[in-house]
C-alpha cells in the first residue's frame, strides 16, 4: 500500500473506467462517526474499491449524510461525470432516500444508486476488523456490479383518498378520528366493543391531576358520535385488507345488535327488564353482573344496547322476549343478520389498545384463589363511581371495610418469567390507588411493595410526595408471596404479604385485609393476527413496531399503516392522546399532498414468455394481476403492484421481472458479492 | 415404558415404604423401573457446599453408570432417569445442567471419572422425578382409571418441598412456586385436596441435626397449616420431607405445646391404596404417627352432590362481589 496522499479525498484511484458497460461509478465509504471505522478499515476499502473496473472515483468520508458529505457526491457527479453512485454506510432504511436525493439534485436519476449497508450488516455484527474490512470490500463490489446494470426509472403517482380509517375507539382512537375529522377529512372509527371508551372509561380518576375519567373522556365520546365527519362502526370488526397506501379497500363486518339503531332511543327499559343476569367479564372485569342484553355502562357511546346471544334466553331455548315486549318502540330485532361493508380509505391507524396481563399466572399472589386479592382494574372499578360497589372500598363480601392494603407494583412486569419490560403507567396507578384508600377509608393503613417508583412525567413526581405526606408506606422489595397461613396469633384471619425489605435486609412478614396487584400490560391475545391482517410487524412481546423507535413511532414500516396508543407499546392516558395526534397530524399531511410518490419497483409481465398458468394470479397479496382470457396471458395492474416480487420468484417460465430487481441485477450482485471466492472444483455447464 | 431407576440411600432405609410402593404401583400401571447397578450416595444437600468439583464428580459418577447402562446416547431415544427422592433428582438434575453450561467444569469431572474407566456427554440423560413420570408420560387419565377404590372422604394436603421445582431450570415440570401437578394427581384418585399454601415450603432439611428449634418451627408452620385446612394427612414427594415431619411430630408437640396427629403418606402409597392394594403391600404401618385411623375415613362418605353448591341467584341484599373466574380449573 502507498503512502497516505495528502489530498485523499481528489485521488482518482483508477485510470481505466471502461468496465465493458462504459459507466462511471463513484463509491462512498462512510465512517459513521466511529460506528463503521472503528470495526471497518473504511480508507482500506475506499483505495480497494477505486481500483476496480467502472468506478471513477472512490472517497471515505466521517459522515456521507451530512450535508458536506452530499455535496461531495453532487460535485462529482457534476465534474467527474459520474453515472453511477454507490455509498457503503448504514441501512438503505435509514439513509437510501438522502442519497437518492442528493443524486437527483445534481441530475443524475435516483434509481442509478445503489447502498451497501457496512453498518448493521457489518461493523455492528462483529468485532473481528479484518473479517468486516473483508466482507464491506465485498460488499461495495456487489453494489457497483449491480449499480452499473441498473436503469433510470421514473417515480409513479398515485391519488390519495382523503378518507381513514382509524381502529379502536379506545382514547389513542378517539383523539386521532377526532383530529382527523376537525381537519376537514372523513374518518371511519371501527371498534370492535359494543361502546367506544376503551380502558379509560373503566377507570375511576387519572393521575396525577385526579380528574374524573369520565368527565374528560365522555365528552369526547360524544363528539366522535355526532361529528359529521366521523362515521361511527362500533361492534364492528375489519376482516380484510386490500391495496396500499392511499387506495386501501377495506372489508368490516357489523355484528348483529338485534336492535334496530333507528329506532332505539336508549331509554334501557329492555336492559332492566331483561331477567338474565350474568358476570360481566369484559367492562366490569368479572367484578359485576350485566344482563343478556346490555350496554357497558350508563354514558356508552352509542346509547344502544347489543344482545349477547350465548346467554340470551331467546336465543338459547327460544323463549323470553322480555325486551322485545318492553321495547316502547319496537326497536329489538331478534332476525338481525352480520352484514359486511366495504369501506375505500387512503390510510389506516391502528389503535387497538392492550390487555392486562393475567394475575392468576402469578399462583403465588393468590389471585383466583385468595378471595380478597384484587387485581388492579378490579379496583378500579369499585372506586368508580359507577362500579359494581358504587365507589366503596370493600372486601369480596361487599360490605367489610379493609383496614390495611397491600399495593404489590410489578405483578408480571420487571419479571423475566412473565414480562421483562417495565409497563409504564401502573407504578403511577398504584400511588393513585394509595391516595384514593386514604381518601374513602381515612382510617386505612396503605401499603406499597415496589421495586423502583417510575415516576417520571409531568407533576408526576410531586404526587409521588403527595402521597407519600399521606401517610402511604413504601416497602422496596419483590413480594415473595401472599398467604393465608398464618404462623401466630398476629396473622390470624388476614392475608399476610411476605417480602424482603431491601432497604434494611429483612425478611418481613405484613398482614393485610386486602392486597391489589398492579398487573402489568401485555399486547393483545390476537395482536400477531392483526399485524398480519394489516401488514406490518409485531416485535418479541406483540407489540405493533413502528418505523423508528425515537423518529418515527407512529408511523410503520408498511406505507399508509399507522399506530397510535398502547398497540405499539405500554402507555398511559397522556402519551395515547400524544400519539393519537401526532398519527393524524401524518395523515393530514400525507392527505395535503392529494398525490403521492410511489416507488418505480414493480413487476412487469413479458406476455410473448407468458405460458398463462396463472400461479402468480393467486400469489400476489395486492391482487394486483390479472388474467386475459382471450389471450391467455396475465398481466400486472402497475398501480396495484407493490413491487414484493413474489411473482417474479415464483414464474416458471421467468417471464415476470421486477423493476429494479432484474434477474441481471441481482446475478451481478452476487457474483460482485463472491469476488474472491475460490472457484469452485465442479465444473458448470453454461445452459444455452 | 422402561426408565433407569436411582433409588438413593433414602429408599433403602427410613423411606422403604416409599420404594415398596412405588414399585407396586409401577407394576400395577405397566411402568419398569431398572435400578442402576453399582449407584452410590448423591451427596445430599450437604456435600455441594464443603467441595463443589468432589460432589460433582459424585454425582456424574451415577449419572455415566446410568448412560452406559441404558445403551449411551447414541439410541434413538434419549436415556431417562428416573428418581422419587427429591434431593437426589435435584441434585442428578443440577449437575447435568451445570455440565452442560460449562464445557470447563465436564472436563474436570470427566478427569475424575476416567479414575473409574467411566464418562459422562451432558444431556446425554434425561433426569426425571417419579412424579413428572407418573402425571406427565402415564398421565391422569391412565392413573384415574386403575383407581378401584377412590379415596372419597379422605382430606388430603400436598406437599412437594422445597427441591422438586425448584430452581426454574428449563425442563422442570411444573410452576417453581406453586406447583399443581400432585394437587390433580390426589384429585385423580377421587381424594379431596386442601388448598396448602406453604406447600412448596422448605420443610428443615437436615437442619434438624444442627439447628433444631429453627428445623422444629419450619416443621411446625406447615403442621399447623394443614391442620388450619382440616386435612386428614400430608401426602409427600421426598423422603426428607417425610422423614421431617412424621419422625419429629411429637418433638414439635413437645416444644410448642401443640397435639398434632398428622400422619405424612408418600403419594405412591395412597395411588397404590387407590389402586386397591393393601396397606401392608404399600408399605403402611410403618410410620411414627399411624395412618390407620385417618384411612378409616376412606369411602366412608363419597362426595354429596351437594357438595358442589347449586348454582343460585345472588339473594336479595347479598352485596358480595363475584370470585375471580379460574380457567384452569379442572
Amino acid at each position: 500500500m502507498s503512502a497516505e496522499t495528502p489530498d485523499r479525498a481528489r485521488r482518482d484511484h483508477h485510470a481505466t473506467p471502461d468496465a465493458g458497460h462504459g459507466e462511471r461509478v463513484g463509491v462512498y465509504v462512510c465512517h459513521c462517526g466511529h460506528n463503521i471505522a472503528n470495526t471497518v478499515a473504511v480508507e482500506e476499502v475506499a483505495e480497494w474499491a477505486g481500483q476496480q473496473p467502472g468506478v471513477v472515483v472512490a472517497r471515505d468520508y466521517k459522515f456521507m449524510c451530512s450535508s458536506l458529505g452530499q455535496e461531495l457526491i453532487e460535485q462529482d457527479i457534476q465534474q467527474l461525470g459520474l453515472n453511477r453512485v454507490v455509498v457503503a454506510a448504514c441501512s438503505p432504511h435509514m439513509h437510501e432516500k438522502t442519497f437518492r436525493s442528493a443524486c437527483q439534485r445534481a441530475g443524475l436519476n435516483p434509481y442509478l444508486f445503489e447502498m451497501a449497508n457496512i453498518r448493521e450488516m457489518g461493523s455492528w455484527a462483529t468485532n473481528d476488523r479484518e473479517a468486516a474490512t473483508q466482507k464491506a470490500k465485498a460488499q461495495v463490489k456487489g453494489a457497483v456490479e449491480r449499480v452499473v446494470r441498473q436503469q433510470p426509472l421514473e417515480p409513479l403517482y398515485v391519488d390519495i383518498n382523503p378518507n381513514t380509517l382509524v381502529v379502536g375507539g379506545g382514547v389513542a382512537g378517539l383523539t386521532a378520528a377526532l383530529e382527523l375529522a376537525n381537519a376537514g377529512y372523513h374518518v371511519y372509527l371501527v371498534e370492535r366493543d359494543s361502546s367506544i371508551g376503551g380502558h379509560m372509561a373503566k377507570l375511576d380518576k387519572t393521575f396525577p391531576t385526579l380528574d374524573c375519567a369520565a368527565c374528560i373522556l365522555t365528552p369526547k365520546m360524544v363528539d366522535v358520535a355526532n361529528h359529521p365527519n366521523i362515521t361511527l362502526m362500533t361492534w364492528s370488526e375489519v376482516v380484510a385488507v386490500h391495496g396500499y397506501v392511499g387506495n386501501f379497500t377495506v372489508r368490516v363486518r357489523k355484528k348483529a345488535r338485534y336492535i334496530k339503531e333507528d329506532l332505539c332511543t336508549g331509554c334501557g327499559t329492555c336492559v332492566e327488564k331483561c331477567p338474565v343476569r350474568i358476570i360481566d367479564q369484559n367492562f366490569e372485569v368479572g367484578l359485576g353482573y350485566r344482563k343478556a342484553i346490555y350496554r357497558n355502562f350508563p354514558q356508552a357511546v352509542p346509547k344502544y344496547p347489543v344482545i349477547d346471544t350465548a346467554n340470551c334466553t331467546f336465543f338459547q331455548r327460544g323463549k323470553c322476549r322480555a325486551c322485545e315486549i318492553v321495547c316502547p318502540t319496537d326497536a329489538i330485532d331478534f332476525n338481525q343478520k352480520d352484514t359486511i361493508v366495504d369501506l375505500e380509505v387512503g390510510n389506516i391507524i391502528l389503535a387497538t389498545g392492550y390487555e392486562q396481563f393475567d394475575a392468576r399466572r402469578v399462583p403465588q399472589y393468590g389471585y383466583g384463589r385468595l378471595a380478597n386479592v384484587f387485581t388492579s382494574m378490579e379496583f378500579e372499578r369499585m372506586v368508580n363511581a359507577a362500579g359494581p360497589t358504587a365507589g366503596r372500598v370493600v372486601l369480596r363480601d361487599g360490605v367489610t371495610v379493609p383496614k390495611r392494603v397491600g399495593i404489590i407494583h410489578c405483578v408480571g412486569s420487571r419479571d423475566k418469567n412473565y414480562h421483562e419490560y417495565c409497563s409504564r403507567a401502573c407504578c403511577m396507578a398504584a400511588l393513585k390507588f394509595a391516595h384514593l384508600v386514604h381518601e374513602r377509608v381515612p382510617e386505612a393503613e396503605v401499603f406499597n411493595f415496589y421495586i423502583d417508583i417510575r415516576a417520571s412525567g409531568k407533576h408526576y413526581e410531586e404526587f409521588y410526595h403527595r402521597v407519600l405526606s399521606e401517610g402511604a408506606h413504601f416497602i422496596r422489595g419483590r413480594v415473595a408471596e401472599v398467604t393465608d397461613a398464618a404462623r401466630g396469633p398476629g396473622e390470624e384471619g388476614q392475608l399476610i404479604i411476605q417480602v424482603e425489605d431491601t432497604l434494611i435486609g429483612k425478611q418481613r412478614r405484613i398482614p393485610v385485609d386486602m392486597v391489589i396487584l398492579m398487573a402489568g400490560m401485555e399486547a393483545r391475545k390476537d395482536a400477531r393476527q392483526v399485524a398480519a391482517l394489516f401488514g406490518l410487524g409485531c416485535d418479541y412481546d406483540g407489540w405493533f413496531t413502528e418505523r423508528h423507535a425515537k423518529l418515527d413511532p407512529v408511523v410503520t414500516m408498511t406505507e399508509g399503516i399507522l399506530v397510535a396508543g398502547a398497540c405499539q407499546g405500554p402507555k398511559a392516558i397522556p402519551e395515547s392522546v400524544a400519539q393519537g395526534s401526532a398519527a393524524a397530524a401524518r395523515v393530514a399531511g400525507m392527505i395535503g399532498q392529494r398525490v403521492m410518490k410511489m416507488e418505480p419497483v414493480r413487476a412487469s409481465i413479458d406476455a410473448a414468455s407468458c405460458s398463462g398458468c396463472r400461479i402468480c394470479n393467486n400469489l400476489c397479496p395486492y391482487h394486483a394481476i390479472t388474467f386475459h382470457e382471450d389471450r391467455k396471458v396475465s398481466e400486472v395492474i402497475t398501480a396495484l403492484c407493490q413491487g414484493c416480487g413474489a411473482c417474479v420468484a415464483a414464474c416458471p417460465s421467468a417471464a415476470i421481472s421486477g423493476a429494479h430487481f432484474t434477474r441481471d441485477q441481482v446475478l451481478a450482485q452476487i457474483e460482485g458479492i463472491l469476488w474472491d471466492a475460490r472457484q469452485p472444483e465442479v465444473l458448470w455447464l453454461e445452459p444455452q | 415404558m422402561r426408565y433407569s431407576y436411582y433409588p438413593g440411600c433414602s429408599l433403602e432405609r427410613n423411606a422403604g415404604a416409599y420404594h415398596t410402593s412405588l414399585m407396586a404401583v409401577a407394576a400395577q400401571l405397566g411402568v419398569e423401573f431398572a435400578e442402576v447397578d453399582d449407584w452410590n450416595c448423591c451427596g445430599a444437600t450437604e456435600f455441594i457446599a464443603v467441595n463443589r468439583l468432589r460432589a460433582y464428580a459424585l454425582v456424574s459418577r451415577n449419572l455415566a453408570l446410568a448412560a452406559r447402562q441404558t445403551g449411551g446416547s447414541n439410541g434413538a431415544a434419549k436415556g431417562q432417569l428416573v428418581a422419587p427422592c427429591s434431593a437426589c433428582y435435584l441434585n442428578l438434575s443440577k449437575v447435568d445442567h451445570y455440565l452442560s453450561e460449562s464445557p470447563a467444569l465436564a472436563s474436570d469431572v470427566n478427569q475424575a471419572l476416567a479414575a473409574g474407566g467411566l464418562s459422562y456427554a451432558p444431556g446425554s440423560l434425561r433426569v426425571r422425578h417419579l412424579l413428572d413420570v407418573l402425571v406427565n408420560d402415564v398421565g391422569y387419565e391412565k392413573v384415574a382409571a386403575r383407581v378401584c377404590r377412590p379415596l372419597h372422604g379422605l382430606r388430603v394436603a400436598p406437599y412437594y418441598g422445597c427441591l422438586v421445582v425448584r430452581p426454574g431450570f428449563r425442563e422442570r415440570f411444573d410452576d417453581p412456586e406453586y406447583p399443581t401437578s400432585l394437587d390433580r394427581l390426589m384429585r385423580a384418585l377421587g381424594a379431596t385436596v386442601v388448598d396448602f399454601p406453604l406447600k412448596a415450603h422448605c420443610c428443615g432439611g437436615h437442619m434438624t441435626q444442627i439447628s433444631r428449634d429453627v428445623a422444629l418451627e419450619l416443621i411446625r408452620r406447615l403442621l399447623k397449616n394443614a391442620a388450619d385446612y382440616q386435612a386428614d394427612l400430608i401426602v409427600t414427594l421426598c423422603p426428607m420431607c417425610q422423614l421431617n415431619l412424621d419422625a419429629f411430630q411429637e418433638s414439635v408437640n413437645g416444644l410448642f405445646g401443640t397435639e398434632y396427629r398428622i400422619p405424612i403418606l408418600f403419594f405412591t402409597q395412597l395411588m397404590g391404596l387407590a389402586f386397591g392394594l393393601s396397606p401392608a403391600a404399600v408399605g403402611i404401618g410403618k410410620e411414627f404417627i399411624d395412618a390407620r385411623p385417618a384411612l378409616a375415613k376412606i369411602g366412608a362418605a363419597a362426595p354429596a352432590a351437594a357438595e358442589a353448591a347449586p348454582k343460585r341467584k345472588p339473594r336479595r341484599g347479598d352485596q358480595s362481589l363475584p370470585l375471580p373466574q379460574m380457567s384452569e380449573e379442572e
